[in-house]
């Protein structure tokens, strides 16, 4: 399974929740297949999914998922060791984990190679960290959501990237339909 | 009443109730008085773009932000002041320490002081320098002013400000 696969099956799961997605063709994806008003979209900072999601999580009641990437956690491993240590028990990070820089041509990730996230998880202090094969994601996730306990998947699976429209919506409407959703 | 206290009072005053740190000598003092607020939720980041993107979350959440952080520091937060802050039209309070100015005993901190006036003028990103302790008097309205206008807002506190090292 590749991550637009992934990003279908868990839909029907973020419908209605406040999502943070990572930059490129992850938010390019989730965009095509279930846009909703409480999905903001990360339209240029890699990284910053975790981040966002948590600051977010933090200062409100609501469940949060950031589905961030492998090649971006990489790029901001500083976030789990705040992740763990200002827990957050509405907020999912859901790393999908393909092994792979996915907007940028594939090329491999140390993820892939010989680091583990979930291990890296773990050992910045991060609990409920959860490993799983892209077949079973919607079930974990659902199972994260109902624990309202912070948890981190780290969800393998295929490289590969679906073809879908760049997104053209405005960032300033982006972020405002947003907080209208977080505040609803 | 002492400036940490001051400073801290103007951000709990303006309703801010999110503040990342990054640390600075210079800064402790407020990072001391922030850990006191029970009004305030101080979570240390790692790295400053960090920091702006746990920032960008909390105000989406109906909370105001601010950052505290040290001018050494902004060229890693450029990307992000762009590509996140300002393209999304976000309000960000900077309360940064101004390393590398008179008074300053370490050669290599001149070195991003050089820049720092000339990266935030680029970004056009609104800029006050506290030199004299007076000058920390229009923070208040330099906090209204950056929720008022949603955008990124810079503060610098030099080392004259601070009273020395
Ligand atoms: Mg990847």
């Amino acid at each position: 399974m590749i991550r637009s696969q992934i990003l279908r099956d868990i839909a029907p799961i973020l419908k209605g929740h406040l999502v943070v997605c990572n930059i490129g063709i992850p938010s390019q994806e989730l965009h095509a297949i279930a846009d909703q008003p409480s999905n903001f979209y990360m339209l240029g900072t890699m990284g910053l999914a975790s981040s966002i999601g948590l600051g977010l999580a933090l200062v409100q009641p609501k469940p949060v998922v950031a589905i961030d990437g492998d090649g971006s956690v990489l790029t901001n491993l500083g976030s789990l060791p705040t992740i763990a240590n200002n827990p957050a028990a509405n907020f999912i990070l859901l790393v999908i984990d393909n092994g792979s820089y996915g907007s940028t041509g594939d090329q491999p990730t140390y993820a892939g190679r010989k680091t583990s996230l979930a291990k890296v998880a773990e050992a910045c202090g991060c609990e409920g960290v959860i490993e799983c094969q892209a077949e079973d994601t919607a079930r974990v996730l659902q199972e994260a959501l109902d624990s309202q306990e912070m948890t981190v998947i780290i969800c393998k699976c295929a490289s590969g990237n679906a073809k879908e429209p760049v997104i053209t919506m405005d960032p300033v409407v982006i972020r405002d339909r947003f907080m209208k959703a977080a505040q609803a | 009443m002492d400036i940490h206290t001051q400073i801290v009072d103007d951000l709990v005053a303006n309703d801010i109730g999110f503040v990342t740190t990054v640390p600075c000598k210079q800064l402790a003092g407020v990072i001391a008085e922030l850990e006191t607020r029970s009004d305030i939720l101080h979570v240390p980041a790692n790295k400053e773009d960090e920091g702006m993107g746990l920032c960008a979350g909390a105000f989406m959440g109906g909370t105001r932000p601010a950052i505290i952080m040290q001018n050494t520091a902004l060229g890693v937060t450029i990307n992000t002041l762009a590509t996140l802050i300002q393209y999304y039209r976000m309000p960000l309070p900077m309360l940064i320490s101004y390393r590398g100015e008179l008074g300053e005993p370490i050669a290599c901190q001149v070195e991003m002081a050089i820049h720092t006036k000339a990266l935030l003028a680029q970004l056009q990103i609104p800029t006050y320098h506290f030199h004299h302790r007076a000058d920390a008097q229009e923070l208040g309205a330099i906090l209204k002013y950056t929720f008022m206008c949603n955008k990124p807002v810079a503060v610098l506190t030099d080392a004259t400000f601070w009273g020395g090292y």
